[in-house]
């Protein structure tokens, strides 16, 4: 709820003008909060009082504000935040202001200005047309950029708790496999749709368990219904999802019977050489070399998928983008308008998204491990859910909640 | 005072100006001349006169070129450009008679006894179109005394001296629908006896009067009932035909201002 404290002296009392403005913030639907009022002693002396002022939006704020000013009511004199120049292109000056994930301003010239694509761990830059705050991760600051310094003329905006119980509380309590998964899969089908009927897309991330495990056919009906607009994955998720698809395997496991296939340990590698042959998954789509699964399912449903690269790759796929910095930057644009996240069953791709979502996005964590879902909320993901399910039975129960079939 | 030599309708910057209904300016200064001489032969008030401006038509309305105190002039700060002008020759005569003079910082207006009325101690500070209310605090530090800032919410009524007249520590003439409610209240806690007039009286700018002892100078044209109820209290009404300055939306108050 946007808010700005305010700071209103002289014969306020006896003029009834503190009453005035107290009836005038309600009266203009905003509410208020007495920091302090000091009532002078005699009658020549002034009183002073400061008060909080917030209000439902950032215009109704500024209409009250307006109106109080008139009344001799003015902002708190908050100092604009500091600005310094990087020196170096990839280097913050030493006393940046390190972001949070939640909505953040900054005073400049006089006015807060929100940030745009907050996200944590980085800092802000401004952008004296506009003027813009953008929030900008350490390795793409250049020089000369000018950087907010220090902690003045910064605000952060606290979530706020919503007053009826819905499903996506703040994660407060402890993630327990203990806790009855069917009405909360049912309260998320009921999300989604709001968030899809909000016009705002449902991100996937998700690793390559969910094909062990046989979720694969699940997430392709998500996908296929359109229940995901973006998909974050590795190159295990969309190696293996290929490898389901060419052999009937995972990981030499054939997903039917559940036992190892003979010499089926290279089935990953041949289902690699083989895409990396045809030059990337899209080409091996329109060769009809793939013909099902996730990835068949992303590209024939035109939903951008992106495969970020780590250490143990084997391969990797010719999709995969192998420079992190690349792939950090490429993830962030797909993350406009993003307004649910569902994370089942990766730890690393899971704990990179956290990092780069505001915090006003709604994140749903699966994974079998509690430990998982625990750490994504310690990282400070602050509307979520954790449920602590195999990725498989998770997807089969989302998609009969949605009644797909 | 200022003779109305230049005075004329030269802009619009409240609902009674319009540069279409121009003054008489022969009958202006026959109007000024009669107040003159009802002031300082009938009342024997003695009155200094500032030298008229070209270019400067409103200068005539001397009440809203600042507040004097105790050989103090608090200057006033014009809302509007076109009165802005005014500062500097008000500034110049005070200077040259040996007022000390306080200058507010530029950017909080304050229209002098246009918007500043004393009951008794108690200055009250009408605020909205041409003075803002956050003035109030520094007219307290500066006089040292009380001040209550009321809102006005009649356009018609933009300066507080246009529909509030005090007759003495105790009672005034006055327009409430011109006040929100908190203003009615304030006023009805300080003022025990106020006289309270008809939107047609308030109109003919009875509130807009000159109180010297027992006398009150009052644009004419006002009710009888008005005059009467006045009378029943022992006040003195002398009405003063000043037709020509409600054009511009003054009259005997805004054509005078206090030194003592």
């Amino acid at each position: 709820m946007p808010s700005e404290n305010v700071r209103i002296s002289g014969h306020i009392i006896d003029s009834l003008i503190l009453p005035k403005i107290l009836d005038e913030v309600m009266d203009l639907d905003g509410t208020f909060e007495i920091l302090s009022l000091a009532i002078g002693k005699r009658k020549t002396d002034p009183s002073t009082a400061r008060l909080t002022v917030s209000a439902r939006s950032q215009h109704a704020l500024q209409m009250i504000l307006r109106r109080l000013a008139r009344l001799g009511a003015t902002p708190e004199s908050v100092q604009d935040a500091q600005l310094v120049r990087a020196r170096k292109d990839g280097v913050f000056p030493a006393s940046f202001y390190s972001t949070t994930n939640l909505p953040t301003f900054v005073r400049y010239h006089d006015r807060w200005i929100p940030v745009r694509s907050i996200e944590m761990d980085c800092g802000i830059v401004v952008n004296a047309e506009g003027p813009k705050a953008i929030c900008i991760p350490m390795a793409r600051v250049k020089r000369g950029d000018l950087l907010v310094c220090g902690s003045t003329g910064i605000k952060v905006a606290p979530l706020e708790r919503s007053r009826h119980r819905e499903v996506f509380q703040f994660m407060h309590s402890a993630v327990s496999p203990e806790k009855p998964k069917a009405q909360l899969i049912a309260g998320l089908a009921r999300e989604m749709r709001v968030i899809k009927r909000a016009k705002r897309k449902i991100l996937v991330v998700a690793g390559p368990a969910l094909i062990h495990t046989g979720g694969g056919p699940y997430l392709e009906r998500l996908i296929t219904a359109g229940w995901a607009d973006v998909l974050f994955a590795g190159n295990g998720l969309a190696t293996h999802d290929i490898e389901s698809a060419l052999f009937g395997t995972a990981l030499g496991v054939d997903l039917k019977r559940g036992t190892p296939t003979r010499d089926g340990h290279d089935h990953h590698m041949r289902a690699i050489n083989t895409i990396r042959d045809c030059g990337g998954i899209r080409q091996a789509v329109r060769r009809r070399l793939l013909t099902k699964g996730v990835m068949h399912a992303c590209v024939t449903h035109r939903v951008p998928f992106v495969l970020a690269g780590s250490i143990r790759d084997d391969g990797p796929l010719p999709d995969v983008i192998t420079d992190v910095l690349v792939a950090q930057d490429v993830m962030r644009q797909h993350l406009l308008g993003v307004g649910m996240a569902l994370m089942i069953s990766s730890t690393l791709h899971a704990i990179a998204t956290g990092n780069l979502l505001p915090a006003t996005v709604k994140v749903v964590c699966v994974d079998i491990n509690p430990a998982v879902v625990t750490k994504l909320s310690d990282r400070g993901t602050f509307q979520g859910i954790g449920i602590v399910s195999d990725a498989a039975s998770f997807l089969r129960e989302l998609c009969s909640a949605l009644k797909l079939r | 005072m200022c003779r109305p030599t230049h005075y004329t309708i030269a802009y619009e910057i409240n609902p009674w100006m319009r540069l279409t209904r121009q003054t008489a300016h022969d009958a202006a200064r026959r109007q000024w001349q009669q107040l003159y001489r009802l002031l300082t032969h009938r009342l024997r008030a003695r009155v200094r006169l500032i030298r008229p401006v070209r270019g400067l038509p409103d200068l005539v309305f001397t009440a809203n070129a600042g507040l004097v105190a105790d050989g103090v002039l608090i200057r006033s700060n014009f809302r509007f450009p076109e009165r802005q002008g005014e500062e500097a020759v008000v500034e110049g005569y005070f200077q040259r008679h040996g007022y000390q003079i306080v200058r507010l910082p530029r950017r909080v207006n304050f229209e002098g006894e246009g918007d500043a009325v004393w009951i008794g101690s108690t200055l009250l500070l009408g605020f909205r179109f041409r003075s803002d209310a956050t003035v109030h605090e520094r007219l307290g530090r500066l006089l040292r005394c009380e001040v209550l800032p009321v809102e006005l919410r009649d356009q018609r009524f933009y300066h507080l001296d246009t529909c509030f007249c005090p007759l003495g520590p105790t009672s005034a003439v006055w327009y409430p629908r011109a006040f929100d409610r908190y203003g009615c209240r304030v006023i009805a806690s300080r003022v025990p006896d106020t006289i309270a007039v008809s939107e047609a009286d308030a109109l003919r700018f009875c509130c807009n009067s000159l109180v010297i002892g027992r006398d009150v100078v009052m644009p004419a044209g006002v009710s009888n009932s008005l005059t009467r109820r006045l009378g029943r209290r022992g006040w003195v009404v002398h009405e003063v035909e000043l037709s020509e300055f409600l054009k511009a939306g003054g009259a005997a108050k805004c054509l005078v201002l206090r030194l003592t």
